[in-house]
């Protein structure tokens, strides 16, 4: 893998240190503290604990905890990481072989009926078994071996470093947002992008402003495209432009060499995706060209919806909380682990279903320890969830349709400023009439902000 | 796994355009990738082999036969192969001496092979014709790799491979007079050599120790040799008589300065003939095989970091760094591990580590990187490396 020197510059400091380190200008922290997990932070001495004020005016779930508490929680679960650490061995090892190996052969073999898919019955077996393949691929074989999960393996082939994945976004990028900054920073309000992904509202400490009113159309358009949403947000396109309008070229966003740089690598990841599934593979079928494209097209949206869904499951339903970015100044340990326990939510059900969600219905167990080979969540989420509950902490879980449905309902509730959507429950005219007002206010406020520009140009 | 970066129809040769072409087919994945799945020996494969038989030697010592991929080169008597391992799922890589016949022995009219040869251990007796090849390895005490093959080896069990290297074997025109000087695994790359090219030396004396007579590894092959005349062996159990000494040599070989010498054997041995033969002045006769690097100098230690990887640690000063980074995760490149092959280099941004061989210390500054050899640098202060 190739690095560039602005990127080596950047993870080069140790990683114990930066969250210690007060005289530290804290948005050079994001950039600085690297993804390993263990030595991530230190654990300092428990601080006096001020319980947080959020600006909905919830309360802190966390209040009833002191210092020593946290610290004796945060050493109860490193108990539990030695564990799984000390008996990690040739059955996990096994394990993921054979889930590569069985999505391979169920790739390849789905892909071989798609051949004849003109005939209806070979296209639905075919676009079926394809649509699980990508989803194996992408949940319990490429998120989690580019985790680092399989590192320890010593295996170049299901490295980390050397994974690449069938999604439009390239591995090195995706590694960077999703390993470096949202497990680092998890579900904290202008440090975490994967919080409604930058262009959502999913929690009511999030200030509202009108954009959000459209999320429940974005989130379904978003949904659908997933693959190349995710792809967009990890070249952070939207920080980029941000930043550049404002004249902080390279400042917060990418300077403009390395967003040129990361851009041309998704356009050709996207490029060799689109080829391989539009293209090669129908022209491959012949005769059964169209009907191919149609399959991978299917498979691709079915990917994208379920992997949306356990995505969306993971941190946006009711009971999750966020944090401010002030709360995680010098976080210890113990805060650390707390944060990742309360910031995410669990799917229950069956075996194939962890399997095909690769194992992020696990969510909590995932957040707190992102490096663990994911077919050991199972057998320790049992024990998180009693330590939760001993430490009066929700654990948030449920049923896939319940989770789905939850994460759902906040992303259209919260797309309207808090209370809102409660109160017109109770009294539908008065919201009408407070939402025309509202409109009225900000449009008189566009209109005049227009003729003022359009007047200072032509005077 | 790296992509292809040039279309099918951008030119080259046939063979280039079609295995661009099955790129494109299995993106991200490369051909092999599910190549691998059914066919891990073919040409072309990262070199594999599999383990086909395991044939106890002595108590504490197996050989194993294994068939390579189609990618393997052969090797000369006396080479070694570095395997890679898996034990407890974390591959490992070790080398290990090749006791197998070369495919030039069997190829080279000069040197066919005689029925006559005792042949000992039927169960492991491999031919160049078959193309299998067999190491042999001894269990250590608390050692990782070894324990796991003795005892745990199963037969179909794959392994990885690397091509056949080191120079510790016979010229193409071999001298009239030898004197192989072994002790315990010590005799594995010497076995090779007389398996080889037995037929082809003159005066061949064996003076090897073990502690008793059944550990003597391939101590029946060995006794057949010598009870036709091949060669002059000198047993000396190390229970009952003790190690030799370099005063023992001159009354057990009389004319050891007019042979010349292929010593292996633990660090004490080589060491004492190191001294001994350049004493005498015949150095140059001396030509010696370590399994295990000489460990002297232990440090303060210090935190290092794996800039690329973003892994920083607190490493101990006795520990490699190059075993510190792969216990905790990061994929290092290594070789032999003991300090020969140079596979393990890695630019040292800036620090300071200690050669674990003699205590020498390496320093480095921004923006002057230092090459070093993880395998056998431990840190002495903080270290950045360039991985
Ligand atoms: C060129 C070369 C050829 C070799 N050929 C053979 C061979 O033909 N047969 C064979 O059995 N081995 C051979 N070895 C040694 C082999 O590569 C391993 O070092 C050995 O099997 C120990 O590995 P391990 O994983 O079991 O021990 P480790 O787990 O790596 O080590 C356990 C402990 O034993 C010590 N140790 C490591 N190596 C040795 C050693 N060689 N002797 C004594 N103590 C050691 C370590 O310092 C450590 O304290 C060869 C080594 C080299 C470099
Ligand atoms: S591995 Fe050979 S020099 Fe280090």
């Amino acid at each position: 893998m190739t690095t560039t020197l602005a990127e080596s510059a950047t993870s080069a400091t140790p990683a114990a240190s930066p969250a210690a380190d007060p005289t530290m200008n804290p948005d050079t922290k994001a950039a600085k503290t690297p993804a390993r997990n263990g030595s991530r932070l230190a654990v300092t001495r428990p601080a006096m604990r001020v319980p947080q004020q959020k600006p909905s005016g919830k309360p802190d779930p966390t209040a009833h905890l002191s210092p020593q508490q946290i610290e004796e929680l945060g050493r109860e679960l490193d108990a539990i990481r030695e564990e799984v650490l000390a008996s990690r061995g040739a059955g996990d090892a096994a394990y993921i072989r054979k889930v590569i190996k069985t999505q391979r052969i169920l790739e390849m073999g789905s892909r071989a009926v798609l051949l004849a898919s003109l005939f209806p019955p070979a296209w639905l077996v075919g676009t079926a078994g394809l649509s699980v393949a990508k989803i194996l691929e992408n949940m319990e074989i490429g998120h989690n071996i580019m985790h680092g999960q399989w590192d320890w393996m010593r295996d170049p082939k299901i490295h980390s470093t050397s994974w690449e994945w069938d999604h439009a976004s390239p591995a090195e990028l995706w590694k960077h947002s999703h390993n470096e900054l949202h497990h680092t920073y998890t579900n904290v309000i202008g440090r975490d992008n994967d919080l409604g992904y930058g262009i959502m509202r999913v929690d009511e400490d999030q200030r509202w402003v009108p954009a959000y009113l459209g999320q429940p159309f974005y989130n379904l358009i978003n949904a659908c495209l997933f693959e190349y949403g995710i792809a967009a947000y990890d070249l952070e396109i939207g920080k980029y432009l941000k930043h550049r309008k404002n004249g902080k070229d390279g400042k917060n966003g990418k300077d403009r060499a390395t967003f040129r740089r990361d851009g041309t690598k998704v356009l050709h990841k996207i490029r060799q995706q689109v080829t391989k599934d539009y293209v090669v593979h129908p022209l491959l079928s012949g005769p059964s060209f169209l009907p191919t494209v149609g399959a991978n097209a299917v498979a691709n949206l079915v990917r994208n919806l379920w992997t949306h869904s356990v995505i969306m499951c993971g941190h946006f339903p009711e009971g999750v909380e966020t944090f401010a970015k002030s709360s995680i100044e010098g976080e210890t340990r113990g805060e650390w682990y707390l944060r990742q326990m309360i910031g995410s939510a669990n799917i229950s059900g069956s075996k194939a279903m962890h399997l095909m969600t690769g194992n992020l219905s696990h969510q909590i167990e995932h957040h707190l320890y992102p490096d663990l080979p994911s077919n050991r969540y199972a057998e320790i989420a049992p024990r998180v969830r009693d330590l939760m509950e001993r430490y009066e902490l929700r654990y948030v879980t449920g049923p896939l349709h319940q989770q789905v449905a939850s994460a759902w309902m906040q992303v259209i509730t919260l797309s309207l400023p808090n209370g809102v959507w409660e109160n017109a429950r109770t009294d539908p005219a008065g919201v009408a009439r407070q939402g025309a007002t509202a409109a009225a206010r900000y449009g008189a406020r566009a209109a005049s902000r227009l003729l003022r520009r359009v007047v200072s140009r032509t005077s | 796994m790296t992509l292809p970066v040039l279309a099918p129809w951008s030119g080259g040769g046939i063979t280039q355009r079609a295995r661009r072409l099955a790129e494109l087919v299995t993106t991200p994945l490369l051909p092999a990738d599910y190549l691998d799945l059914f066919s891990p020996l073919r040409t072309g494969a990262d070199l594999r082999g599999r383990i086909l038989q395991v044939h106890s030697e002595t108590r504490d010592a197996v050989t194993l036969l294994i068939r390579p991929g189609r990618g393997w080169r052969g090797h000369r008597p006396g080479q070694y192969v570095r395997i890679g391992v898996e034990v407890d799922g974390v591959r490992n890589w070790r080398s290990y001496s090749l006791t197998s016949l070369t495919s030039q022995a069997w190829q080279t009219p000069a040197t066919p092979h005689t029925p006559a040869t005792p042949r000992t251990s039927p169960a492991v007796r491999t031919s160049a014709r078959d193309g299998n090849i067999s190491i042999t390895v001894t269990a250590i005490p608390g050692g990782k790799v070894s324990q796991h093959l003795v005892h745990h080896a199963t037969p179909g069990t794959m392994i990885m491979l690397d091509q056949a290297a080191g120079d510790f074997t016979l010229p193409p025109d071999p001298p009239a007079k030898i004197l192989f000087l072994t002790a315990g695994s010590g005799i594995t790359p010497v076995m090779g050599m007389l398996r080889n090219a037995i037929d082809s030396l003159d005066d061949v004396a064996v003076l090897h120790s073990a502690p008793n007579s059944a550990d003597v590894i391939f101590g029946a092959e060995l006794r057949a040799l010598a009870a036709r005349g091949a060669i002059q062996l000198i047993e000396r159990h190390t229970d009952a008589g003790g190690r030799v000494t370099m005063d023992d040599l001159a009354a057990l070989v009389p004319d050891w300065a007019q042979r010349q010498t292929w010593a292996c054997g633990p660090a004490g041995l080589l060491d004492a003939a190191e001294k001994h033969w350049g004493a005498t002045g015949v150095a140059d006769q001396l030509h010696t095989e370590r399994f295990r690097p000489t460990v002297l100098a232990t440090g303060e230690g210090g935190t290092v970091t794996f800039v690329r990887s973003g892994v920083t640690l607190e490493s101990d000063g006795a520990t490699p760094l190059l075993d510190a980074g792969e216990e905790a995760g990061v994929l290092m490149p290594s070789g032999c591990r003991m300090g020969i092959c140079f596979g393990c280099v890695v630019p040292l941004r800036q620090g300071a580590v200690r050669d674990l061989r003699n205590g020498e210390i390496t320093t480095a500054a921004s923006p002057d990187p230092v090459l070093i050899q993880t395998c056998v640098s431990a840190a002495a202060g903080t270290c950045d490396l360039d991985l």
